[in-house]
């Protein structure tokens, strides 16, 4: 495992491009893209004020910088670097803005959720979507990128439209059994449409592409409901994280419970396999105590065996948004795994056997999991944890790798590249890529236990 | 009497003594006397019931007491004591026989009474016991019941209590069911009075919605534009299409292929799965089939039994089935058909199952029995069997322990031997008388080898002696060589390369061997084994007693080899390898000591022995 140096980097806005070439970041007003490989720099563009967003078209041909303050978008084209567009959404304000699967389309959303303009790059035509609704996961494209859904609010009502995204015509129109509608997600296969209501309610409801409803579920009643929905990428399984630390997981078919995973304070069962992260001994510290800033204990993973008690929160009673239930959840890009977290139970990350319907391995750290997510090619995860360490599970085992480099560098948030042989490491300021090998590292296939740095 | 005497207790007879003392104090009348006499049971046989008797009659009153005593005895029913008076005027006279009989008979009523009185007294007592016991048990469960009675109120207490309990909880229950019920109506309240509130701000938040964007997106903003360099292609290649109605269908129709692609795709999947599914039901129902059909026969066998009409219609039916390639039709049409002839199977299949579990718990139970007759037979025999061939055995061992022993006579050639040879058969004795000659052969042989030995020992010797002086001289030489001389020094040289020529072992340090080799090859008559012999011995030993300390070493390593070979007990490979080593080195003079008694592994050992040796 390599790493590359660390580079200077401002709100963690740091992407690679869908084809896998190159890599944009951002640095106060600056944009720089760089080739994966080499990682020189082969455009930089300046915009005109600090980025806080940025996005890739899906043909990886442009990138998008929104500025939100200043209400603008800035649009730069990665072959023709004189080429440069530029939207101003005046006093309308801006708080969203996004690709379309074109890559020639502009959506913003203005200030108060006010309407969606879509911003053509190819024609002078601007289109105007009313009475988009301000939810946690309003917009939704398919993966083919042919249609756009979009939740909507009107008349104290919530619909969903369907928006063929070739010339933005409205498909579908329909009202959800919804209080509060808080999120839609397209099936990966692009025929099913699920949305689920807001927290106060458990309300999941399957909407085909037409516009019919397929079928809705409802867990329990009277408690904090859905928190986090997520597709299997074979559109096979729906996972629906909820309130109660639980993941129910609906099949495709007669969309009905096919099994539920809670998450229990104590792993008992001794088929789980539960990786505790354990802090190394300071020796080397203390070999050389004239070290000036000492580096963070390194670490490294032990089987614990069976009844393992987690590590729990206790969250207040008497705030909004508690911190309880399953909030991240994942599933490994063949479908064979689901990684989840709950939120009451921070340290830890549960890998779930898709195929035998069970938990599989658990991971406990010592800080609170800040983001993981799996590895395009192989059923492979990263983890961080705000730490300066990397965390890396495969079937074969776990580590954990210490980023090197002078003083602490925290990862914050990471993100694979397509390829799942490099990992972009996201801290406050800097970023850094980690080269893993291709195939499987000695070190990952042997499954030894350790860090290596 | 006398036995009666002693069983009498102590204590009546004393009181017997003070009545007498009392009566005679108070001068009672004879009769309240005498019923006190029977009473007390007193024996006349004593002193002082003689003398109160003494005292009832007297010399003086002999008369008045016999008359009186007639008198009683009379009013008893006792004859009287005086004979028939032949005249009024004579005396009457005491009849002695009369007083006998009467005596006689008082005796044995007054024994009656004695009997009968102490089986009162021990019924009495008997009673008495009794009473004593029913009255322990009357109090016993006197005290049962009252602790029954206790019992019994303090678990009807608890009772009271419990209920008590249950009451007020019910009443909790029922509060708290209450509160539940409250509390849902006021969440229920509350949520739609928060939807109500929602709602309005809802409203009003469209409305100011609305005017913001009246206010905001009506007024021409110059603002809102975009700045183009210039504009470019689609990603597709295609130009931008109008909105038209055609494109609306368009886009319907599209969207309806790809749900029915997915429909179809979906389909497909399934009928993929049924079609496995199928397969499986099918391989299974073969399986059955071929099964079940090996029982056809018997049951058809019997006229009675219903199953082999059934699976006769069962093959009938899969016969068609599988004519008509049921697989290949749709559901409807087949499902029927296929889920009765399943359930048929399956029906046959279980009655076939009960029918076997019936059969095999018949036969366990006919088979205990059986078994039972059986293995008791089996027992028998097979114990005489056993028995049979432990008297093989021990048969076998004795012949074994007699051969061994023979073997041990033969070796120790003793008196003893002959002592046991008597009990040898004849054929044994015959084998043993060849043995012995060829034993004496041997003997002679080794006396004659014995004989060259000590002859080639004293040339070893002689030998000896000549080399030690050779050495001597050498030595001398050697250091004078060191010392100055050079012309001697090459004359050594060429001493060395002839001893290095004669034989390839080591150096001058192992001086003796090539010095013992040389003689041995000289002596070629004489038997290879003294080499091996002046080796094995440090010393040149005295011809006389050679075979015996030869045999004592022999011993003396074997005992050598037996103690260490427990003393190195690792069980690691090393410590056996070891013991190995050690015994074949001590393995060499016991293969001498096979010299005495067996004499053709004589020959071989010798030539081993040589081969040994000789480079």
């Amino acid at each position: 495992m390599n790493f590359s140096e660390v580079f200077k980097l401002s709100s963690h806005l740091c992407k690679f491009s869908p084809d896998g070439k190159y890599l944009a970041s951002c640095v106060q007003y600056r944009l720089v893209v760089r080739d994966v490989n080499s990682l020189q720099i082969l455009r930089l563009y300046t915009c005109l004020d600090q980025i806080q967003h940025v996005e890739w078209s899906a043909d990886s041909l442009f990138i998008l910088c929104a500025m939100y303050k200043r209400g603008l978008v800035q649009v730069w084209s990665l072959e023709q670097p004189e080429w440069h567009c530029k939207i101003d959404e005046g006093s309308a304000g801006l708080v969203a803005s996004c690709w379309s699967p074109d890559g020639r389309h502009v959506l913003n959303t203005t200030e108060f959720h006010l309407r969606i303009t879509v911003w053509s790059l190819c024609t002078k035509s601007v289109s105007y979507i009313k009475y988009p609704k301000a939810c946690q996961r309003g917009i939704s494209f398919s993966r083919d990128g042919r249609y756009l859904a979009l939740a909507e609010r009107r008349d104290c009502k919530d619909f969903v439209s369907i928006f063929v995204c070739s010339d933005w015509q409205l498909l579908r129109h329909f009202d959800t059994d919804t209080q509060d509608l808080a999120g839609i997600e397209w099936a990966p296969n692009g025929c099913v449409l699920a949305a689920w209501d807001t927290c106060l309610e458990y309300k999941v409801l399957l909407y085909s592409l037409d516009g019919r409803l397929l079928s809705a579920y409802c867990a329990y009643e009277w408690s904090l409901g859905v928190k986090a929905v997520a597709w299997s990428p074979s559109s096979q399984f729906l996972a629906v994280g909820s309130y109660d630390g639980k993941v129910r997981v609906l099949n495709h078919v007669t969309w009905k419970m096919l099994t539920e995973f809670g998450h229990p304070a104590t792993v008992n069962d001794p088929r789980i396999v539960v990786y505790q992260e354990a802090e190394k001994s300071r020796r080397r510290a203390l070999d050389r105590p004239a070290h000036p800033a000492p580096r963070a204990a390194e670490s490294r993973y032990e089987v614990a065996s069976v009844p393992v008690p987690l590590q729990t929160v206790k969250p207040a009673a008497d705030r909004a948004n508690p911190r309880i239930g399953v909030g991240v959840l994942a599933f490994s890009p063949d479908s064979s795994f689901l990684a989840t977290r709950n939120d009451n139970v921070p340290n830890a990350v549960w890998i779930w056997d898709v195929q035998k319907l069970r938990l599989f391995v658990v991971l406990e750290q010592l800080s609170p999991v800040r983001a993981f997510q799996w590895d395009p090619q192989r059923p492979r995860l990263a983890i961080c944890t705000g730490s300066s360490k990397v965390y890396l599970w495969s079937r074969a085992g776990c580590v954990s790798v210490q980023v090197p480099g002078e003083g602490d560098f925290q990862v914050l948030s990471l993100c694979w590249h397509l390829s799942g042989d490099s990992l972009a490491l996201l801290s406050k300021d800097h970023f850094c890529l980690c080269f893993l090998e291709s195939e499987e590292g000695p070190h990952l296939a042997s499954g030894q236990l350790g860090d290596h740095t | 009497m006398g036995d009666w005497m002693t069983v009498t207790d102590p204590g009546l007879s004393s009181e017997s003594k003070n009545i007498s003392q009392y009566t005679s104090e108070t001068k009672m009348s004879p009769s309240s006397l005498y019923s006190q006499q029977v009473l007390c049971s007193s024996i006349p046989l004593s002193k002082n019931v003689h003398s109160f008797f003494s005292a009832f009659c007297t010399e003086e009153n002999i008369e008045q007491s016999i008359s009186y005593l007639d008198q009683e005895l009379t009013t008893f029913g006792f004859p009287s004591l005086y004979e028939e008076s032949k005249g009024k005027e004579t005396k009457r006279e005491l009849n002695i026989v009369a007083v006998l009989n009467c005596m006689n008979e008082l005796l044995v009523l007054q024994r009656k009474n004695l009997l009968a009185q102490e089986n009162v007294e021990t019924q009495n007592l008997k009673l008495g016991s009794d009473m004593d016991h029913l009255q322990n048990c009357y109090a016993k469960l006197k005290e049962q019941l009252e602790t029954s009675r206790r019992e019994m109120i303090g678990l009807q207490e608890r009772d009271r209590q419990l209920q008590c309990k249950n009451r007020n909880l019910h009443q909790l229950l029922k509060n708290e069911k209450d509160e539940v019920q409250k509390l849902q109506n006021i969440i229920a309240s509350r949520a739609t009075q928060y939807n109500h509130d929602m709602k309005r701000k809802e409203r009003e938040y469209n409305k100011l919605k609305e005017r913001l964007h009246q206010l905001v997106m009506n007024k021409k903003d110059k603002k809102i534009a975009m700045e183009i360099l210039n504009y470019v292609g689609r990603a597709d290649g295609k130009r931008g299409s109008w909105r038209t109605g055609k494109s609306e269908a368009r886009n319907e129709d599209e969207m309806y292929k790809i749900l029915l692609n997915d429909y179809e795709y979906r389909q497909k999947q399934i009928l993929m799965e049924n079609a496995e599914l199928k397969k499986v039901l099918q391989q299974m129902k073969k399986e059955m089939i071929s099964l079940l059909s090996p029982q056809k026969q018997k049951p058809r066998e019997r006229a009675d039994d219903s199953t082999g009409t059934i699976i006769s219609d069962v093959e009938e039916d899969t016969g068609e089935l599988s004519r008509e390639s049921m697989w290949d039709l749709s559901c409807e049409t087949v499902r029927e058909q296929l889920t009765n002839s399943i359930r048929k199977q399956w029906r046959i299949l279980k009655s076939h199952v009960e029918k076997l579990d019936n059969q095999v718990s018949k036969v366990h139970i006919e088979g205990f029995n059986d078994e039972d007759v059986i293995s008791r037979q089996d027992h028998e025999q097979e114990t005489e069997k056993l028995e049979l061939e432990i008297q093989q055995c021990k048969e076998m061992i004795k012949t074994q322990q007699q051969l061994l022993q023979q073997q041990l006579a033969t070796a120790c050639d003793d008196d003893t031997t002959s002592l046991l040879r008597d009990c040898y058969l004849l054929e044994e004795k015959e084998r043993l008388k060849e043995e012995w000659s060829l034993f004496k052969e041997q003997k002679k042989n080794f006396e004659k080898e014995r004989r060259s030995f000590t002859e080639a020992a004293i040339r070893l010797g002689l030998e000896r002696k000549a080399f030690e002086e050779e050495r001597a001289s050498w030595l001398k030489q050697q250091f004078l060589n060191m010392t100055s001389f050079d012309h001697q020094n090459s004359e050594n040289v060429r001493f060395f390369s002839a001893f290095s020529g004669s034989s390839d072992r080591d150096n001058l340090t192992v001086h003796s061997r090539p010095r013992q080799k040389k003689p041995h090859s000289v002596s070629n008559g004489s038997p290879v084994c003294t080499s091996k012999l002046t080796k094995s011995l440090p010393a040149s030993p005295s011809t006389s007693d050679f075979c015996q300390t030869r045999s004592c070493v022999s011993e003396h390593s074997s005992i050598n080899v037996l103690n260490i070979t427990p003393e190195e007990t690792k069980p690691n490979q090393v410590g056996r390898e070891c013991a190995n080593q050690k015994w074949s080195v001590a393995s060499r003079p016991g293969s001498q000591e096979g010299c005495y008694s067996g004499g053709c592994s004589l020959t071989y050992t010798n030539a081993h022995v040589e081969k040994d040796d000789l480079p």
